[in-house]
């Protein structure tokens, strides 16, 4: 697909898979969606591996905007796109943005067919500067 | 550090950690999300279960994929913290660093972690243990100063506001505890400074 894809990272799988629910159900199957959520073991939390493979699921070539919530899932986030590396890290943004109202307004970017850098400027205008 | 023993390093820092893994814990469950502990222990346990692995690489390939290893099995927002700090250090350590290289490369490594966490000194964090430690070395002081000067600094960390992390949602109300970050890095400082000694 050519369309940016847009990862959700949460802390819980449910606001993660409850997100990427609303992304589908108000976007669209136009967008490669990928969500992960809690630590793997069971508890709140996010883990690098995790991220790296719904970067991985959502991949486009057209790049990948990730949706994070609180601060871990950022510092997990970033340090995701750094093991990923080159070339691919430079087509991967970590937005900040709110993650629901984020999700949806980038995958509606997204799905128009929107390059990544704008799909991240939709997604920040949300937030409170 | 010519004679160290990173497999031996390696097993005795896991033991640390999982000795303190419940402190650490309650140190975290007063002002964080108290997974610290426990996350710590499992990531030091996945080190150790491969310790001779990391043992038989050359110094700055061990640190790096120590690092790694622990980014990927401590979770929460210290894996990343952690793991930078040793992926950091591999990169600008020498195979067989002197005290100016280590203390170079930990200079470089502490900005990484700084990077990483968007942090500074200051803002109650394992930063305010990793300077401290910084200056002991660039001020030339033996491992015993070094790990004193490391315990202090954590110490120092309880009437700190926390601004970084979980802690910091907690505004005023994060004055008073020991930040756990700190804590653990603090032991680390000691495990290393007393494991590879007088040498460093």
């Amino acid at each position: 697909m050519s369309n940016v894809g847009i990862v959700i990272v949460s802390h819980s799988p449910l606001v993660a898979e409850g997100t990427a629910d609303m992304v589908r159900q108000m976007v669209g199957d136009e967008v490669p969606l990928a969500w992960c959520g809690g630590n793997g073991h069971g508890g709140l939390g996010t883990n690098v591996e995790a991220i790296m493979s719904a970067i991985d699921r959502a991949w486009s070539e057209a790049g990948v905007a990730i949706l994070v919530d609180l601060g871990g899932a950022e510092t997990n986030s970033e340090m995701a796109v750094e093991m990923i590396g080159e070339p691919r890290a430079q087509k991967i943004i970590v937005c900040n943005a709110p993650i629901v109202e984020g999700a949806v307004m980038a995958a509606t970017e997204a799905s128009g067919g929107a390059s990544l850098r704008e799909v991240v400027a939709t997604a920040h205008e949300l937030s409170p500067s | 550090m010519a004679a160290l023993n990173l497999s031996r390093l390696i097993v005795v820092a896991a033991d640390t950690i999982a000795t303190h893994a419940e402190e650490l814990t309650a140190l975290d469950q007063a002002i964080g999300d108290g997974d610290h502990g426990l996350n710590m222990k499992r990531g030091f346990e996945a080190v150790r279960s491969e310790a001779e692995a990391f043992a038989a690489k050359p110094l700055p390939e061990a640190l790096k994929a120590i690092g790694t290893k622990l980014v990927m099995t401590v979770g929460g927002a210290s894996g990343p913290l952690f793991g930078t700090l040793f992926m950091a250090l591999g990169k600008e350590i020498s195979a067989a660093p002197d005290r100016a290289n280590l203390t170079l490369a930990f200079g470089k490594a502490i900005e990484a972690v700084a990077a990483r966490g968007k942090s500074q000194v200051g803002q109650k964090t394992m930063l305010d243990v990793l300077q401290p430690v910084h200056e002991a070395l660039l001020q030339g002081k033996t491992a015993a100063e070094i790990a004193d000067d490391a315990d202090a600094a954590a110490e120092a960390t309880v009437p700190m506001k926390a601004l970084r992390g979980r802690a910091s949602f907690l505004g005023d109300r994060s004055i008073g505890h020991m930040d756990a970050g700190a804590r653990s890095t603090a032991l680390l400082v000691r495990t290393v400074a007393e494991t590879v000694g007088e040498s460093a």
